[in-house]
């Protein structure tokens, strides 16, 4: 277990170079100009030798390498820069707003795996029965389906129809503090939409490892045995049938990524996402690159996590393969 | 050992994402506040400041409710004085200007200001490090100097007329703002200031909460909480006002038609100077043409634009000054006259071709003009353009663009740009006009090129005399008519609906900029709510 995961860290570190490196090239490479977009409606009426000022006060007029190599040592020493977007040092734009994301995808995720062995294990339990039939083709609808689609439709038919749900925000517009209640009642669509667009992943994968499990010679020998329904269907097919699941938890988490800076920027959650979006195309080297490092660790991790899982939950595997 | 491995697993991940739902919760607050209170007030704005330092230029046209500057503007954009307790003493031909500072005034963390304030925040937006994309703005401030607590000197390196609407920019503290780095530090999202709101928070891309300082100079206000959510989308902004959740908000014309004879929505139309204009580069051999400039000024319907673009409210452009200001020179308006300006192309020379364009000399009738990609009011105006100037028998192709894409093709190809100042004539028309800033930034876009233009720019800037520089600006307008370097087409009404239990609301003359406190909450430390 140790070896395996000194090993993934082991590879973390070229992936990360390389995916940092990347971020400053392509952006180098992109029409936006990071002077332009930093002097915003000013910058329209500015002299050429303010925006020439500009540009060497935030370091940009060097090449693309020697830009990302500042980054990186700066950031080996616990120094990710100033954002020039939002004015503020790249730690604490990430800090204010990465809980937020977190509690967004962490309920979205629990809502999900919760749901998703919920209607899983129905609809496996009478494979080509009408519940099942059901349920495959909801999952395979809202496999099609795009997060900002259904954001959309959300904030269309519990805000505005039926006025029930604050169609975006963190807490109420008139309010300047943050409530546990209010953020429940604003965490609501963004979360449930979030969750609704990964549901059908489990669902499936669920269905099917429950149903290959039912299939399967222990269970089968437990029913022969007369074990209640319940017990062979709980305790025996879905202990088996959650294997894949395991791997799925982890493989979902770069998805989950891109769905929730969709979601975000539907019900203007005020996570990482929409940080993510302006750095992006204000060229902001240091906010970008920063926010890139972490996506990719929270990937690596979410693999290492689901094979560490997968591990712990069958012997067989070991955790040399 | 296997069921207790998956059940074990599974309990940890839920605990884990429990934990992590607590963990980011956790910033308890009363729950105050809430809608409809007699003394809240909540606007829906479009746009989101970078930053609150005023040293990296938040507020500097004023009017930046955590802050005041020396001058301020009434609802008629006459200056008044705010820290400093006069209008300033001009001396030395126009090159020092003097002020007397008001007593007793104090910063919200009740600390005093003082002269030193005044000195720090103008000497930190000069130097080169300040990443302060404005300072152009302060261009003619050789050095500022303290006189005791209560004096401040401006030396100019050239006489400067409109100087003193420069003052107007928010004074930082130095004992805070200057402890940290003025690019990033904290000051730039929670900034501290002597003006009648102070912020409680700031959370980027929701909303700026403030409330009122109970000790402002001026008096505390009686708007106790006042919270500006920013909503991007010009939808969701009109749906959110609808809910209930927004007191008032900035729509778009046609958004803002509904709320005509609503019972409880007032709708309020800001006159301004944000005018839309067409750019004809002199670089370019036909839209450098003097004719063909002519005829487009002439051959353009203005009066349609107002009417089925802005839904009326607006009104005709025929220069960077707005037909009702008092510097707008009377009889510098053009009649729409179609005929008048093919004729006029006619005898110049410019016949039409096979196609029914327009041919000289070999050189066809024919230029690109760009608008800003996803600007819909821009796309509008560029179409209607080439509509009218086709009906003429030359071909104006329009296209859309980034900036970016925008830019390098500037000295050739017509751009249909936006700008708009109303402090002072000078403000827009020296940037806009003069040819040694031909293609710096922005400046001169069109590259336009015109001695006596450039020579009555820098009469009216040097001179004090109100008189004298009417003069010189009437020269400019003058000679736009007969050498019109640009089509300008509208100047636009801001529209705001806020809600009746405000009572009558003002709103001043807006610039081309929406700012944070534009609209008719420009004065909300003065609104008085009704009972």
């Amino acid at each position: 277990m140790a070896r395996l995961t000194a090993r993934r860290a082991l590879f973390a570190v070229p992936v990360l170079l390389i995916v940092t490196f990347g971020v400053f090239a392509i952006a180098a490479a992109s029409p936006f100009d990071p002077v332009k977009a930093y002097a915003g409606t000013a910058g329209l009426t500015a002299s050429q030798e303010n925006l020439d000022q500009l540009r060497a006060n935030l370091g940009v007029d060097k090449p693309l390498a020697a830009q990302w190599w500042d980054w990186l040592t700066a950031a080996l020493t616990g120094d990710f820069g100033d954002s020039s977007t939002l004015r503020q040092p790249v730690a604490d734009v990430i800090g204010e707003r990465v809980g937020w994301s977190v509690l967004l995808a962490a309920t979205a995720f629990l809502v999900a795996i919760l749901v998703g062995t919920a209607l899983g294990v129905l609809a496996a339990r009478r494979p080509g029965g009408w519940l099942d039939r059901l349920v495959t083709s909801l999952a395979y609808t809202l496999e099609a389906a795009p997060p900002f689609w259904l954001g959309l439709l959300a904030v269309w038919l519990f805000s505005l129809k039926l006025g029930v749900l604050p169609s975006g925000g963190l807490t109420d517009t008139a309010s300047s503090t943050v409530t546990a209640g209010q953020v429940a009642s604003h965490l609501v669509l963004p979360a449930g939409v979030l969750a609704v667009s990964q549901l059908p992943w489990f669902v499936l994968y669920v269905r099917q490892g429950v149903g290959d499990a039912l299939g399967d010679d222990p269970v089968r020998g437990a029913r022969a045995r007369g074990l209640a329904e319940r017990t062979v269907l709980l305790g025996h097919a879905l202990r088996s049938g959650m294997l894949p699941v395991l791997t799925l938890i982890g493989s979902r988490v770069p998805e989950l990524i891109t769905g929730a800076l969709l979601v975000e920027t539907v019900f203007s959650w005020p996570g990482i996402a929409a940080a993510t979006v302006q750095a992006a195309t204000a060229v902001d080297f240091p906010l970008l690159a920063a926010l890139t490092a972490l996506a990719t660790a929270a990937v690596l991790l979410g693999n290492l996590v689901a094979d560490l899982l997968y591990g712990l939950a069958d012997p067989r595997v070991g955790f040399d393969g | 050992m296997r069921a207790r491995s998956i059940r074990g697993t599974g309990g940890l991940a839920a605990a884990v994402s429990i934990a992590v739902a607590a963990s980011a919760c956790s910033s308890p607050g009363d729950g105050a506040g809430g809608n409809g209170a007699k003394d809240s007030a909540v606007v829906g704005i479009a746009y989101e400041p970078e930053t609150l330092s005023p040293l990296l230029g938040y507020g500097k046209d004023g009017n930046s409710k955590i802050f005041d500057g020396l001058l301020t503007h009434d609802a008629d954009m006459k200056l008044k004085p705010a820290l400093a307790a006069e209008l300033p003493k001009v001396t030395d031909d126009g090159k020092t200007y003097t002020y007397k500072l008001r007593k007793g005034v104090t910063f919200s963390d009740g600390k005093p200001f003082s002269a030193k304030d005044v000195v720090f925040t103008y000497e930190t937006i000069l130097d080169k490090k300040t990443n302060n994309a404005s300072k152009t703005e302060l261009d003619a401030v050789k050095s500022v100097e303290a006189k005791g607590d209560d004096g401040v000197v401006f030396h100019l390196k050239y006489p400067y007329a409109p100087f003193a609407e420069r003052t107007v920019l928010p004074i930082a503290p130095e004992h805070i703002a200057g402890k940290q780095d003025v690019n990033t530090g904290d000051f730039t999202t929670k900034p501290i200031g002597t003006g009648p709101y102070e912020l409680v928070k700031w959370t980027k891309n929701d909303k700026l909460t403030f409330k009122a300082n109970p000790d402002y100079w001026g008096g505390a206000p009686k708007i106790k909480n006042f919270t500006m959510a920013i909503i991007k989308d010009d939808d969701v902004r009109a749906t959110r006002l609808d809910a209930g959740e927004l007191d008032g908000a900035i729509l778009p014309p046609n958004l803002a038609k509904k709320y005509a004879g609503n019972d409880s929505k007032k709708t309020y139309a800001a006159k301004t100077f944000d005018y839309r204009v067409v750019t004809l580069p002199t670089g370019n051999k036909i839209t450098g043409d003097t004719d063909i400039r002519r005829a487009l000024d002439i051959g353009v319907n203005r009066k349609a634009m107002v009417d089925s673009i802005l839904d009326g409210a607006g009104k005709e452009a025929y220069g960077p000054v707005p037909t009702d200001s008092p510097w707008f020179t009377k009889g510098t308006e053009r009649k729409f006259d179609a005929a008048k300006a093919k004729k006029l192309l006619d005898d110049a020379g410019w016949k039409p071709g096979k196609d029914g364009i327009r041919e000289k000399d070999g050189a066809r009738a024919k230029f690109n003009l760009w608008y800003l990609a996803g600007d819909k009011l821009r796309q509008d105006h560029a179409l209607a353009y080439a509509s009218d100037a086709k009906k003429l028998g030359i071909k104006v192709q329009v296209q859309s663009g980034t900036w970016e894409v925008i830019e390098p093709l500037m000295p050739e190809d017509a751009v249909l740009g936006g700008g708009g100042s109303p402090a002072d004539p000078d403000f827009d028309q020296y940037t806009l006009l003069k040819s040694s800033l031909a293609g710096d930034g922005f400046n001169n876009m069109a590259h336009y090129d015109n001695a006596k233009v450039d020579k009555a720019l820098e009469d009216a800037r040097k001179s004090g005399d109100r008189d004298k520089r009417q003069a010189a600006y009437d020269t400019i307008q003058r000679e736009l008519v007969k050498n019109p370097g640009y089509t300008f087409l509208t100047h636009i009404d801001h529209l705001y609906v806020v809600d009746k239990r405000f009572g009558d609301l003002s709103t001043q003359v807006e610039p081309h900029d929406h700012g944070l406190a534009s609209g008719p909450w420009w004065n909300v430390e003065d609104w008085q709510p009704e009972k």
